[in-house]
C-alpha cells in the first residue's frame, strides 16, 4: 500500500467519523409490536437513509400503558426520549402536563415547517389538540372501530351487514344464528361500544366540551341510550345472538378468524392482520347505529395514539423531531403506512393518493376507515379528553363484566360507573394543581 | 464461658454497613416515600401536586371494589396456602415412601420451583385457553363450561391451580427434608405402638414436621399474597375488566397503568401496615405452639 491510498484512506475515515459525530440522534419509545414494530423500523431506515443530518432510533417499550408509564418514569429521571408514541386513553394524561411536550404545531412552525390543520382529514384534526385548538400530538397510528364481516356466512345465511341495530336485532343476527354461527363480537367494550356509540350518535360524553375546556368536567356516561344498548346486548348474549370472550382483544378476534363468529367490531388497523390470518373472504362496513336514537349517525372518533415530542430537549435534536414528523406526514409514507398496516391516512394527501394508486379498488374494505373518519360530524364527535382515562376505562370493563355476566343490572352498572369516573376525574384536577 | 468481644466498638458496626445501607435504601427509603407520596395528589410527570391529607386513604377504602378485592384477597391467599401446604406434604410423605427410583421422583417434583411465575402464567394461559387449551376441554368434558377472562370464578380458579402448581416443589422440598430429618428410631418404635399408617402420620410424624410447616405457612402467605403477582398479571392480560386481582395487584394497575401515584402509594401503605400486623400476629400467637426440639 502506497503513501497515498494510506493517506486517502484516513482522510476518508476523518470525514466518516465527523459526518458520524455530526448526525443528530433522536430516540422514539412506541408500542408497536409484531408486524406493526416491523413497519415502524422499515419507516425509521428510511427516513434515515433519506438524509445525512440525522438518525431515528426507534426502540419498543411494550404496550401502550407500559410505553406511556416507561415514559413518564423517563421524563422524571430527565431521561426521555426525543419522541413517545401515547395512546387516546392516555391524551389527558401527556397533554394536561404543560410543560412535559412541545405541541406538535409549534415544533414543526419554530423549525421552519409549514403547518396547515387542514392538511389533516377531518377526524384526526382535534382529538389530539387542546383546548384552542392548536395540535399537541402528531396522529400517527389512527384507527377507528369498524364492522367486518366474513361473506361466506353472509352468504350461507342469506343476508347483507346490517346498517343499524334494529336491522342486527330482527334480521341479521336470528339468520346468522340460524346458519350455525355466532353472529357478532367485538374487541373493546369501552372504545367501541361506549366512546364511539357517543360519537356516532352525537351524544355528549363529557361536560366541558367532552372534557376539551377549562373548566371542571364529568362524564355523561349514564343516559338512556346507552343503556338501552347494553340491556340489549345482555339479551342477545343470553339469546346466543352475540359472543362475549372477555376483556382480552385476541379472545374476541380469534373466534371470527376461526369462522365461528360472522361478524367482528374491531380496529380498521386490524385490517392488515385479518387479511392474512382470515382463510375466508371478507369485507368491513359502518359501525351499526341506533335508527331509534338517531337518523343521522355521524362519524366516529379515531383511536390508537399519536407522536408526542418531549420537552427539554436541545435545538438540534427538536429539529431531528420536527423533520421525522415532516417525513413521517408525507403523502408516500403515510400511504406505505395505511397500506401496510390498515390505520388510516393522516392526511388527505396520503387518501388521495391512496385512491389514485387504486388501493380501494384491490381492497375495498380498507377504506371504511377512513370514510367513516370523514363522515358527517356533530358537535360533539371531535374527541374527548378526561383525566386517569385509564382507569375509567378499567371501571367500565369491569361493570361491563358484571352486566353481561348477569352480577348487575344495567342501572347499577352504569350509576358505578358514572360516580366512579367522576370520582377520578376530580381525582385527577387535583393533580393538575 | 468466655466472652468475646471486639475491642474496637465501632468494628461490629462497620460490619454492619453493607446489610443496613441495602435495607435503608431498597426498603425504608422506599417506603418513606411511599408514606410521604401517599398525601398528595401529583401529576404523573411531576409538574404539580396538591397536599390532600387522608383523601387518597379515604377514596382508597370507599372505593366500591375495595372490599371485594380484600375479600377475594384472603380467600386467594388461604386456598393458594392450604393447596400448596397439603399437596406439597401428601407428595413428600409419598416420596420419603418410595425406595426404588427415589431421586428421579423428586427431580420431577422438583423442577417446577425454577419456572418463573410469568412463564408459569404463561403456560396456564396456554392450558385454559378458551378455545384451545387442554384444561379447558377437560372442565368441558365434565360438564363444566370453563371459560377463562369471562367469568369472575373460572379466572379465580386458573389463578389459583397455576399458584399452587408453582408453589408445591418449593414446599414439597422442605417437607421431605423435615421427614427425612425424624429418627428412624422414633418412627419404628410408633410402628409398633399404632399399626394404622395414617393415625401415625397424625400422631407422630406431623407434630415433628411442626416447625417446617409454620415456616412453610408463612412463606407460602407471602407467597400468596405478594409473588402471584406475575401469574395474575400474565392471566389477565393487562386487561382486568370484571376479573378477581389481589390488593398488590390493585396497586399495580392505579400506580402503574392508571399513573395515579398517590392512590396508589395509600395503597400500599395499608399493605405494608396489613402485613406488619400479620408478622406479629404469626410470632405472638402461632409460633408458641411449636416445639421446636
Amino acid at each position: 500500500m502506497n503513501l497515498k491510498s494510506v493517506l486517502t484512506a484516513s482522510v476518508f475515515a476523518f470525514v466518516g467519523t465527523a459526518a458520524l459525530a455530526d448526525k443528530t440522534e433522536i430516540e422514539f419509545w412506541h408500542a408497536m409490536g409484531g408486524r406493526l414494530g416491523e413497519v415502524v423500523n422499515e419507516i425509521a431506515t428510511d427516513f434515515n437513509a433519506s438524509q445525512d443530518d440525522y438518525t431515528l432510533v426507534p426502540v419498543y417499550k411494550g404496550n401502550y400503558e407500559e410505553t406511556l408509564t416507561a415514559g413518564i418514569a423517563a421524563f422524571r429521571a430527565g431521561e426521555q426520549p426525543d419522541i413517545i408514541q401515547v395512546f387516546d386513553a392516555g391524551a389527558a394524561t401527556i397533554i394536561g402536563a404543560k410543560g412535559a411536550v412541545i405541541p406538535a404545531q409549534d415544533l414543526l412552525t419554530d423549525n421552519g415547517i409549514a403547518f396547515d390543520a387542514n392538511d389533516y382529514i377531518s377526524g384526526v384534526r382535534y382529538f389530539y389538540a387542546d383546548a384552542a385548538g392548536k395540535m399537541v400530538g402528531m396522529p400517527f397510528n389512527s384507527s377507528t372501530p369498524i364492522l367486518y364481516f366474513n361473506e361466506d356466512a353472509m352468504n350461507k345465511a342469506g343476508v347483507s351487514a346490517p346498517k343499524t341495530w334494529e336491522e342486527f336485532q330482527s334480521v341479521t343476527a336470528p339468520a346468522l344464528k340460524e346458519a350455525g354461527y355466532v353472529p357478532m363480537a367485538q374487541s373493546h367494550l369501552p372504545w367501541i361500544f361506549t366512546e364511539n356509540f357517543m360519537s356516532r350518535h352525537n351524544l355528549p360524553f363529557a361536560t366541558n366540551e367532552n372534557g376539551y375546556g377549562d373548566a371542571e368536567t364529568k362524564i355523561l356516561v349514564n343516559n338512556d341510550a346507552i343503556k338501552g344498548h347494553f340491556t340489549a346486548l345482555k339479551g342477545w348474549i343470553d339469546d346466543g345472538l352475540f359472543g362475549y370472550y372477555g376483556t382480552g382483544w385476541g379472545d374476541n378476534q380469534t373466534p371470527f378468524e376461526q369462522g365461528e363468529v360472522a361478524m367482528w367490531l374491531g380496529s380498521s388497523g386490524s385490517f392488515g392482520g385479518l387479511s392474512k390470518t382470515a382463510e375466508f373472504p371478507f369485507s368491513a362496513t359502518y359501525l351499526p347505529y341506533w335508527e331509534g336514537v338517531t337518523t343521522e349517525p355521524t362519524n366516529t372518533f379515531i383511536g390508537g395514539a399519536a407522536l408526542f415530542a418531549m420537552a427539554g430537549k436541545s435545538a438540534e435534536e427538536n429539529k431531528a423531531s420536527a423533520e421525522f414528523f415532516r417525513f413521517l406526514t408525507s403523502a408516500e409514507v403515510q400511504y406505505t403506512w395505511h397500506k401496510e398496516t390498515g390505520y388510516v391516512p393522516i392526511t388527505n394527501a396520503a387518501y388521495d393518493l391512496a385512491k389514485e394508486d387504486g388501493h380501494y379498488d384491490r381492497a375495498p374494505a380498507a377504506e371504511v376507515g377512513i370514510q367513516q373518519l370523514t363522515l358527517p360530524a356533530g358537535e360533539n364527535t371531535k374527541g374527548y379528553r378526561m383525566g386517569f382515562y385509564v382507569q375509567v376505562r378499567d371501571v367500565m370493563n369491569r361493570e361491563y363484566g358484571k352486566i353481561l355476566s348477569g352480577e348487575a343490572s344495567v342501572e347499577d352498572a352504569f350509576q358505578t360507573i358514572e360516580d366512579e369516573s367522576n370520582k377520578l376525574l376530580a381525582r385527577f384536577a387535583k393533580t393538575q394543581g | 464461658m468466655k466472652r468475646v468481644q471486639f475491642s474496637r466498638p465501632l468494628f461490629p458496626y462497620l460490619l454492619l454497613v453493607p446489610q443496613l445501607s441495602i435495607i435503608l435504601i431498597f426498603f425504608y427509603w422506599p417506603a418513606a416515600e411511599a408514606i410521604r407520596s401517599s398525601f398528595y395528589l401529583e401529576d404523573p410527570f411531576g409538574f404539580s401536586s396538591t397536599f390532600v391529607g387522608f383523601d387518597n386513604y379515604h377514596d382508597a377504602v370507599t372505593g366500591s371494589e375495595y372490599g371485594n378485592i380484600a375479600h377475594f384477597t384472603l380467600v386467594f391467599t388461604g386456598l393458594v396456602a392450604f393447596f400448596s401446604l397439603s399437596l406439597a406434604l401428601l407428595l413428600a410423605a409419598k416420596a420419603d415412601a418410595v425406595i426404588r427410583g427415589a431421586k428421579s421422583y423428586r427431580i420431577f417434583l422438583m423442577w417446577v420451583y425454577a419456572v418463573a411465575p410469568p412463564v408459569a402464567g404463561l403456560m396456564g394461559i396456554l392450558l385454559f385457553d378458551q378455545s384451545l387449551g387442554p384444561l379447558t376441554q377437560l372442565a368441558e368434558f365434565f360438564g363444566w363450561d370453563l371459560r377463562l377472562g369471562v367469568n369472575y370464578w373460572d379466572t379465580a380458579t386458573a389463578m389459583i391451580v397455576i399458584s399452587v402448581w408453582k408453589q408445591v416443589p418449593i414446599n414439597f422440598i422442605f417437607f421431605l427434608a423435615g421427614l427425612q430429618s425424624i429418627p428412624r428410631s422414633v418412627r419404628e418404635a410408633a410402628i409398633i405402638d399404632d399399626p394404622s399408617s395414617v393415625s401415625r402420620f397424625f400422631s407422630i410424624t406431623f407434630p415433628l414436621l411442626a416447625p417446617t410447616a409454620f415456616f412453610l405457612l408463612i412463606i407460602n402467605i407471602t407467597y400468596a399474597l405478594f409473588d402471584t403477582f406475575g401469574v395474575i398479571d400474565i392471566v389477565l392480560k393487562g386487561e382486568p375488566g370484571n376479573n378477581p386481582i389481589t390488593l398488590v395487584y390493585k396497586v399495580f394497575l392505579d400506580g402503574f397503568r392508571g399513573n395515579d401515584l398517590g392512590g396508589s402509594s395509600a395503597q400500599s401503605v395499608i399493605l405494608m401496615v396489613l402485613v406488619l400486623i400479620l408478622t406479629v400476629f404469626q410470632f405472638r400467637f402461632m409460633e408458641r405452639r411449636v416445639h421446636y426440639s
